[in-house]
């Protein structure tokens, strides 16, 4: 028994070396978690790491944490959607070199008996004045994403504060939310990115799409090496040109989750 | 009903298809699992063993900490390890933060309180003969620490068994430090967070299903061990 013992534990040393490599580079990006989840960084990142012979770490939380953890220097790249927060960023001297990369679009959904109607109004700052005059149930993300600070501005505009008991702030991520929304019958706004997978899963219907306010653009910064001289500046720059040029840019026109585009890619050149 | 059977229908095919990125997630959960249960338990059963043997000034303050830090919350500990490991922080020249060894170091300041908590008592609950026989037969401290460790090797064994079970199950401090890295940082509390919060509640049960199959068989040849040397 006790050679059964030390044979395990010789065992497990010897497989607990051989997952030590960290040999190869590794660029640290932080993102927003609708990315990661639609599976579009699947494709998207395996040909710039064979290019450049490194790996990419994706970290994907909510676009608030995203630049939180570019502002503490923790990762090299961040690639998210808020423009407001991204021009902050930038400002308070973080992040150097910001690129648009491509955009997709939020959509407000909500129960298919639609009780606030809003599915007749064209525009998202009416559909929420409707919500909030029938008191319907609507579900907010409540996490500083960038999906929750685009909820945030449409409700400024309305001019109304959204009040406790019919206004629900989860705190939570996408999937997450739409999954609350859909169990108490209740509106929210999500990215049409995470919303495809959840289509046939859900009872949930866009009622709202197609409104310039809803418009969802994402973009690529690399962290400024003056703030942090720790961070990889020179692959971050490579990933930035990777993403904006035709080769990125092609990837994310060709990727389609059941069919349908998600992302459309829009780098100026 | 219908929804377990097949979680647990998917858990199997998951096993038997041979996904490499499944095989990897479990593999990054028992790798940091077991380094960090090694490191609390070389530090924490020492420590355990002289604060139950030895009585000194502050003892109680010093127990009494270990005590609190039991009942810290994960994601507490998480934050706290990140203030240390982030570039902002103290250690971040090392770049541990978002590696597998920065999670080692969340789930060490988890688990090494439990293993000393737990020494302390199973050592305390000892006949207090045994230490009166050791100082007469003139046993040096460290052939006291070793006799009594002996002694104890029931409990203290499980304490390690409880730290182990403590850091493979654990989801904050896994996602603060790790950072749910596919490929590098992913364990299975973190890949079942993540296929939760995507809506794939049965790809999330079915590794909570690998996730206890794994603890059972580790749990399982730990208790052959004893049962062979008891």
């Amino acid at each position: 028994m006790k050679n059964f013992f030390r044979l395990i534990c010789i065992f497990l040393l010897l497989l607990s070396f051989t997952s030590i490599g960290f040999s190869e580079t590794r660029l640290k990006m932080s993102t927003t978690t609708s990315t990661e989840d639609s599976g579009l960084l699947k494709v998207l990142l395996p040909p710039f790491e064979k290019a450049n012979n490194v790996r990419v770490d994706v970290i994907s939380v909510g676009t608030g944490k995203a630049l939180k953890l570019g502002e503490n220097g923790d990762v090299d790249v961040v690639l998210v959607h808020s423009r407001p927060a991204e021009d902050k960023f930038i400002a308070d001297g973080y992040g150097v070199d910001r690129c648009d990369v491509m955009y997709n679009d939020y959509i407000i959904l909500g129960p298919k008996n639609d009780p606030a109607k809003i599915k007749e109004t064209k525009s998202a700052v009416d559909a929420l004045k409707k919500i909030a005059e029938t008191k319907s149930l609507f579900v907010s993300r409540g996490d500083d994403s960038g999906t929750d600070k685009k909820e945030k501005a449409i409700w400024k505009a309305t001019g109304i504060v959204p009040q406790i008991p019919w206004y629900i702030e989860a705190g939570q991520g996408m999937g997450t939310v739409l999954q609350m929304a859909n169990e108490k019958n209740a509106y929210t706004i999500a990215d049409r990115g995470t919303f495809i997978p959840f289509e046939n899963k859900i009872g949930l219907i866009i009622l709202v799409e197609g409104d310039k306010t809803l418009f969802n653009p994402y973009g690529v910064i690399a962290v400024n090496p003056k703030k942090h001289p720790g961070v990889q500046y020179e692959l971050a720059k490579k990933f930035v040109e990777f993403v904006t040029g035709p080769e990125g840019q092609k990837i994310i026109a060709d990727y389609k989750l059941d069919g349908k585009q998600l992302f459309f890619p829009d780098a100026k050149k | 009903m219908q929804f377990l059977i097949e979680s647990f229908y998917k858990a199997i095919l998951l096993v038997f298809h041979l996904d490499p990125e499944v095989y990897q997630i479990v593999w990054t959960s028992i790798y940091i699992s077991f380094w960090s249960t090694i490191l609390s338990a070389s530090i924490g059963i020492p420590l355990g063993a002289l604060l139950a043997l030895k009585t000194f000034r502050g003892k109680s303050a010093v127990v009494l900490l270990l005590n609190t830090s039991m009942a810290l919350p994960t994601v507490v500990i998480g934050l706290f390890c990140y203030a240390l490991l982030s570039r902002m922080g103290p250690l971040g020249d090392f770049g541990f933060l978002f590696t597998p060894t920065g999670m080692i170091f969340g789930l060490f300041i988890l688990a090494a309180p439990i293993a000393t908590n737990l020494t302390v008592a199973a050592i305390q609950s000892l006949d207090k003969r045994l230490m009166l026989t050791c100082k007469l037969l003139g046993a040096t401290p460290v052939q006291e620490f070793f006799l009594i460790v002996k002694e104890a090797r029931f409990a203290v064994m499980a304490a390690v068994v409880i730290a182990f079970g403590r850091v493979i199950s654990e989801v904050g401090i896994a996602m603060m430090l790790g950072g749910n890295i596919r490929g590098l940082t992913r364990t299975m509390t973190t890949a079942i967070a993540l296929e939760t919060s995507k809506g794939e509640f049965e790809l999330g049960l079915a590794l909570g299903f690998i996730l206890m199959s794994v603890a059972f068989a580790i749990n399982g040849v730990i208790f052959a061990i004893q049962r062979g040397r008891g």
